[in-house]
């Protein structure tokens, strides 16, 4: 017998250690499946202790595979397959004819085509990682686990919208629909609807996904429901799951071992060493958050003072408010009294169910109370402030900002800036002169920083507040980037496989999260000098002592955190409560009789008003009164109103846009298909009477939809590009359905030169040169009526020249003609022009007369589509404000000095728009944003700074395919609370 | 000390009595270039110096000044020059910084103007910042580029990419491990030697030297156990610097593969070129076409030279400009001008044809050209050559390096495995 009859593949992934153990003829003789929690070296030690102990120290092949064995695999210089290698391998060996392998794990996605000889195999890109890390979150804020969610989701009745760029982004989407009152059932189908949308989107990039599929990897192999949606939406037939899924990858490189066997005994004296050479190799590390134990001490007791008094319920007579914050992902409730002495206080996860938490919190406080306690006035604020307030009948409600800055005053009145860090969302604001000026909030890339923090301490088994204080004694925090979490937990996978100890990984996470704040969010470099010398910190994440070090660490400045940190929200509600109150007036809040009998139902229903198609969560409580949202415009709500007459350029521009037909009735002689994407939005006006003046009727697109936008997703190159260039993908297949002659969408590397002051006039590289895209990535389209010539608008001659070769196969006519279709079409697109800008100084106009807010909603002429923009100018209207486009007021601004070179035509505008209105009164601008466009990394921040140097507020609102418009009207509804404050000021002065 | 003044934009001025006084800090973007070109530098009267810094420290320099959805290049060489800035190796009112600006209509035309923000936000916008662009975008009386640097800067690229060819294809398979290293310094001195010499642009002299290194490097002795080749591709500064691709290079050569970079200067032909085929398109001064073609016609006569002398010596010699352009037919126009365009596409295609199909498409996270020129072309080249083995990198300050590890990784053991399969 040859002493290495067995073979052992050992699979390290982000979360999980495998092992298989294989004999001459291939069988399992072996398997182990483990969590490794935090520390890899140890539980592999563990690992080989126990296959000692059922071999014997007898030599073995052995072949390591995974991401976190690669590093650790070279430095004990055992033998390493790639992991998507070892799938293959394993996939070969097992079973015949699977075309395509979709192959989840912790932290990559990845997916095999076999086509005969040819494998091709793609692995997910950075931004869309940590697929099983993202099961795991999201099962912990539906208070379950995996398995959990897996059983949910069979009882799934509907599925939700949700985004699928990555982890983050789908959070913040499922954040809300918890907030509402969505069923668990269906957000747990939607969770894994969101994994198939991201994994199809992001990885089959053309090829279609079809033929036997093989699922691997841990959640495909633990849950039925994940593999059922991905069978549905691919309509897949004929599915192969393996036996050992869990431990397959193993099984590969098992297969492959094939270099010079080791001794057991040899292997754990070799991971020793290795544990012990990277303790002392230096890491990313930085500096320790506290230096000695005193200084600890000190910074404790300087803390502890901002703190109320608690009194005893049963001693207290008189009047109270109470104050209610519900939260994201957290119902926050502070009874006060008369000298805001603390009656009762209440703070819980809402897992899931906001109301259901309100509930019985109140229920909790009455039994407390006693009769000499009248409640006088009750606020709700934060995410699910209008929710509560409906369903428990509440005295009002206002925006979380303003009841934030109220608390704030409190502890500190001269304070200059607060610092919110939630579970879910930041939110920040300077105060000059008693008024809100900026208002910072984080964009989805930023969010769930904070309970992110949490859930990954409960993963490793720890309370976070145990996990908080271990980071106090770190010597060696670890740096781990401050992007966004799914990067953060990449980094945290790279730390545990060298080895970094917990304490200091949870002093970097802290670090992480205060980085990602201030130069992400606030994106300050010196937060004193910026905003304030001033500042109070609070939200529940602060609470973190490691957290609130680290941010007087950053910012050199010692800060107000205080003990109630966590529940400030509704202590300013309970404030403004209190402020609110009348002597004679009780509060209508529920009593307990009614709490006891409170019931409540939601059902889920599309609101069919307009193509937004809102899906509504209507709530029906047991009184009969119901609450409705998810809704855009008051529409959904079931009001009608005289909103409609109000200017709204955006939805005017759209209208006009698309007024631009060719003559049903007439004959012409071909048939143009238009993409309605990106430019086209704004040069229809030049393209549709061209072609008319040569006899070519066009047809365009069909309007942007979410499902048009999943009929494109699986040809898109890139999963970090815009969702505007995401959605051409899908017109494109609309198009050629149309079946038109040919088909046009030009590249147009220059815009027009609009602005005598601006330094070039290019479209954005992504504008210019989609069509090239399209072209070397829809080949599964016929596309040989594909025209997408590269042409100018700003010399005719260049123009006709450049036309006249390009349309020559379908269009085949002189110079002359074509010179007039092109004087046509100039001329209409600059009435088009004039038309917007007429139609903006009306807007402007009407505002003045009316006394009415204006915002300049700054963004690009694709904005104007609804699936773009998801309803925003409808949500605008809503709030009674007069919107204009900045095409439309772009050309009021005179000036030209700028901080940046300003090269972009669509961009000048902006900066234009922002000149424009600097003078206005009650005019402000909010910035458009759509994720990955890197060129406004530098126009918002110039944007921003003309604009606050005429003491204006900035507001920035990015969008992608996420339509959770929570955080928007936040952003909005704070802008016009301060507008509106200004105005009275104004008024008074 | 030299007085400060300003332009009409309101920028300070590079001044002749600063050319004298002040040190111009140069960051390093590209390590077998940008050592000659502050050589080159240097021998017109500059203090250039070149910051060789890849602290960590610079990673959070960058971050901290520069807005955090820059991409990764303006981060990396913003935080190299604060942080150089901020530890005062010279006296900071005796720096100036200079920066390459494109003026094509990808954001790192901006580049210039963050980095003026980034110093206003560090209190140090006393510190000029010289613009090296070849459109006359900024101008500084104190640095003119006058037709001797161009034609020193011209040798520089020519040394610096025929050493990085070579040692390409000469340093994996060296048998005495560190010759090529070894040559390396020695030609580097050679060529700050012939910098200072007096008459330094007779074209006889750089004929010699250039002729000289690849003998030099023809004389190391080798073992030719074939490896797969790996192109690197991608976003200009991703693909050279070290500092912006997690030493790419070297990761590659410690798996056992043969590394080929394309020649840096390519990407200057294309930037000339690429401006007359604009002026072509849409119009524009038609003089300035023709020097321009002129310009890319002169410099393709000296590196053809050196080319045919790379190929006769027994290298792989870089394929010409014009053959590399005329590749790029069928996949896309070279009209298209945004970023690394149709160069980078041409490139790839270029490595495909000549024994690379293994190619890493580098970019930093976000880069808009790349979704097109770079990720968009993968699929359609794939169609065509299914051979190509292309995996797109992102790189970024926050991203970790063992999820890049483990992609270049996959793709390198598919490039054995296609390797060993193709040589049966």
């Amino acid at each position: 017998m040859r002493m290495e009859k067995y073979r052992v593949g050992i699979d390290i992934g982000s979360t999980t250690i495998k092992a298989v153990v294989l004999d001459e003829r291939d069988n399992i003789v072996h398997k182990t499946y483990d969590r490794h929690m935090s520390s890899i070296s140890i539980s592999l030690k563990a690992m080989f202790e126990r296959l000692e102990e059922r071999f014997g120290d007898i030599p073995m092949r052995f072949n390591f595979t995974g991401s976190a064995g690669l590093s650790l695999a070279k430095h004990i210089g055992a033998q390493f397959t790639q992991e998507v290698i070892s799938a293959t391998t394993a996939l070969g060996h097992h079973v015949e004819g699977i075309d395509v392998c979709i192959e989840l794990g912790g932290e990559d996605a990845k997916i095999i085509f076999f086509d005969g000889a040819n494998i091709e195999q793609r692995m997910n890109g950075t931004c869309a990682g940590g697929t099983g890390a993202f099961i795991d979150q999201m099962a912990s804020l539906l208070d379950t686990d995996a398995a959990g969610v897996n059983a949910l989701a069979k009882n799934h009745k509907k599925l939700h919208d949700i985004a699928s760029r990555c982890g983050v982004f789908a959070k913040s989407d499922i954040q809300p629909l918890l907030n509402q009152g969505a069923r668990k059932e269906d957000i747990a189908a939607s969770i894994y609807q969101s994994i198939v949308n991201q994994t199809v989107g992001g990885l089959s990039q053309g090829k279609k996904i079809r033929g036997k599929v093989a699922f691997l990897g841990g959640p495909l192999t633990f849950s039925s429901e994940l593999r059922k949606r991905f069978i549905d939406y691919l309509n897949l037939e004929d599915v192969y799951t393996p036996e050992n899924g869990e431990v397959f990858v193993a099984i590969g490189a098992a297969l492959e071992a094939n270099e010079a066997p080791l001794r057991i005994e040899e292997v754990i004296e070799r991971i020793k060493a290795y544990r012990r050479r990277h303790k002392d190799t230096i890491r990313k590390t930085i500096e320790p958050l506290f230096g000695s134990e005193e200084e600890y001490e000190a910074f404790r007791k300087r803390h502890e003072k901002a703190s109320l008094e608690r009194i005893d319920v049963g001693a207290y007579k008189g009047n109270a408010y109470l104050g209610i914050d519900a939260g994201s992902t957290t119902t926050k409730m502070l009874l006060i009294g008369e000298n805001e002495e603390i009656l009762y206080e209440y703070y819980a996860h809402n897992r899931g169910n906001p109301v259901d938490v309100t509930r019985r919190a109140l229920l909790k406080m009455y039994e407390t109370l006693h009769e000499d306690i009248v409640i006088k006035k009750a606020f709700s604020t934060g995410y699910g402030e209008e929710l509560i307030k409906n369903a428990f009948r509440l005295d009002g409600s206002e925006v979380e900002t303003i009841c934030h800055y109220n608390a704030a005053k409190y502890f500190d009145p001269e304070v200059n800036f607060v610092v919110d860090i939630g579970g879910q969302d930041m939110k920040c604001f300077k105060v000059r002169d008693g008024v809100i000026t900026t208002i910072i909030l984080n964009e989805a890339c930023s969010s769930g920083c904070g309970s992110f923090v949490e859930t990954f301490s409960e993963s490793l088994g720890y309370e976070i507040k145990d996990f908080s204080r271990l980071a106090l004694k770190s010597r060696a925090p670890v740096d781990l980037g401050s992007r966004c979490t799914v990067f953060m937990n990449s980094s945290v996978k790279q730390a545990q496989s060298e080895a970094a100890k917990t304490e200091d990984i949870s002093a970097g996470l802290a670090m992480s999260v205060i980085k990602n704040a201030l130069y992400k969010v606030i994106r300050a470099h010196d937060v004193k000098e910026e905003y304030g010398d001033r500042i109070l910190v609070q939200g529940g994440t602060f609470l973190n002592d490691a957290v609130l070090r680290a941010f007087e660490r950053e910012t050199e400045v010692e800060v107000t955190r205080p003990a109630i940190a966590g529940l400030m929200g509704a202590f300013g509600a309970a404030l403004l409560a209190r402020e609110a109150s009348q002597p004679a007036n009780h509060s209508t809040l529920l009593d307990t009789e009614e709490l006891e009998n409170f019931s409540y139902d939601t059902r889920r229903a599309t609101c069919r008003k307009c193509e937004n198609l809102c899906a509504l969560t209507v709530n029906i409580f047991g009184d009969g009164s119901r609450y409705i949202s998810g809704n855009r415009c008051e529409k959904g709500a079931g009001i009608e109103n005289g909103y409609d007459e109000l200017p709204n350029l955006y939805l005017y521009k759209y209208d006009k846009v698309l007024s631009y037909r060719s003559d049903p009735d007439k004959d012409y002689q071909k048939t143009v298909g238009i993409p309605l994407v990106l430019n086209m939005y704004e040069n229809i006006p030049f393209w549709q009477p061209f072609f008319e003046a040569l006899d070519v009727r066009v047809v365009y697109s069909d309007r942007s939809s979410k499902k048009l936008y999943e009929e494109g997703q699986d040809s898109i190159p890139s999963d970090t590009i815009c969702y505007p260039a995401k959605l051409v993908h899908g017109h494109m297949e609309s198009l050629v359905r149309k079946n038109p002659d040919f088909i046009f969408y030009p590249n147009i590397p220059f815009n027009f030169n609009e602005s005598p002051h601006a330094d070039n006039h290019y479209n954005c590289p992504i504008v210019a040169h989609y069509p090239e895209t399209v072209d070397a990535n829809m080949n599964h389209l016929d596309l040989k009526n594909f025209l997408q010539p590269y042409l100018t608008l700003n010399d005719k001659k260049k123009f006709v020249a450049a036309a006249q070769k390009a349309l020559a196969p379908h269009v085949n006519v002189t110079k002359t003609p074509l010179k007039k279709a092109f004087e046509a079409g100039m001329r209409s697109y600059e009435e088009f022009r004039e038309d917007v800008q007429k139609e903006g100084e009306r807007a402007l106009a009407y505002a003045k007369e009316n006394n009415l807010n204006t915002i300049v909603l700054a963004g690009r002429p694709y904005h104007i589509d609804p699936e773009v923009n998801h309803g925003i100018p409808k949500l605008i209207r809503s709030l009674n404000v007069v919107l204009v486009s900045e095409d439309a007021v772009n050309h009021l601004a005179h000036e030209d000095r700028l901080g940046v070179l300003n090269q972009w035509t669509y961009h000048t505008r902006l900066y234009d728009a922002a000149k424009a209105i600097k003078d206005m009164d009650r005019v402000n601008l909010v910035q458009l944003v759509s994720f990955g466009c890197g060129l406004d990394a530098i126009t918002t921040d110039e944007v921003q700074h003309i604009l606050e140097e005429h003491n204006k507020l900035y507001t920035q609102i990015k969008i992608d395919e996420i339509s959770n418009l929570g955080a928007v009207n936040i952003r909005l509804r704070s802008l016009l609370s301060t507008m509106e404050k200004e105005a009275d000021d104004h008024g008074e002065a | 000390m030299a007085k400060l003044e300003y332009a009409e934009d309101g920028r300070i001025l590079f001044t002749e009595e600063m050319k004298k006084e002040y040190t111009v800090l140069v960051p390093q973007m590209a390590p077998y270039h940008f050592d000659y070109l502050v050589y080159a530098m240097r021998s017109e009267g500059y203090k250039a110096e070149l910051l060789t810094s890849d602290d960590y420290e610079l990673i959070h320099e960058g971050m901290k000044y520069s807005h955090n959805d820059i991409c990764v290049p303006a981060m990396l060489v913003i935080g190299q020059f604060i942080d150089a800035l901020k530890k005062r190796k010279h006296d900071i009112h005796k720096v100036a910084l200079i920066i390459a600006q494109t003026g094509g209509g990808c954001r790192a035309s901006n580049y210039i103007k963050i980095l003026r923000k980034a110093l206003k936000k560090a209190h140090m916008e006393f510190v000029p910042v010289i613009s090296l662009n070849a459109g006359g975008l900024e101008k500084n009386p104190g640095f003119r580029v006058r037709p001797r640097l161009i034609h020193k800067m011209h040798d520089a690229l020519l040394f610096g990419d025929t050493v990085m060819t070579l040692i390409h294809q000469i340093r994996p398979y060296e048998k005495e491990k560190g010759a090529c290293e070894r040559l390396k310094a020695e030609i580097d001195k050679d060529v700050e030697a012939y910098y200072q010499h007096r008459f330094p642009l007779t074209w006889g002299r750089s004929k010699r030297l250039c002729d000289s290194i690849i003998e030099r490097f023809q004389a190391i002795e080798t073992e030719k156990t074939p490896r797969p080749k790996v192109g690197i591709v991608g976003e200009i500064y991703v693909k050279y610097s070290p500092l912006g691709n997690n030493r790419l290079e070297k990761t590659l050569e410690n798996e056992g593969v043969e590394v080929v970079i394309p020649p840096l200067y390519d990407f200057f032909l294309y930037s000339f070129d690429s401006r007359a085929h604009d002026i072509k398109r849409y119009g524009g001064p038609r003089r300035e076409r023709w020097i321009l073609k002129f310009l890319v016609a002169y410099i393709e006569f000296w590196r053809e030279r050196t080319r045919k002398k790379i190929e006769k010596s027994g290298f792989e010699r870089p394929v010409s400009y014009k053959k590399l352009k005329s590749l790029s037919r069928g996949f896309i126009d070279v009209g298209t001008h945004i970023g690394e365009g149709w160069l980078l596409t041409a490139e790839m295609i270029d490595l495909i044809e000549h024994g690379a199909p293994n190619i890493v498409c580098t970019q930093p996270f976000g880069c808009l050209p790349n979704h097109i020129v770079g990720k968009g072309m993968i699929k359609k080249l794939k169609n065509h050559s299914p051979q190509s083995n292309i995996v797109p990198i992102d790189y970024d300050t926050s991203a970790s390096k063992i999820n890049q590890l483990n992609r270049i990784t996959l793709m390198v053991s598919n490039a054995f495995r296609n390797f060993e399969s193709e040589r049966g």
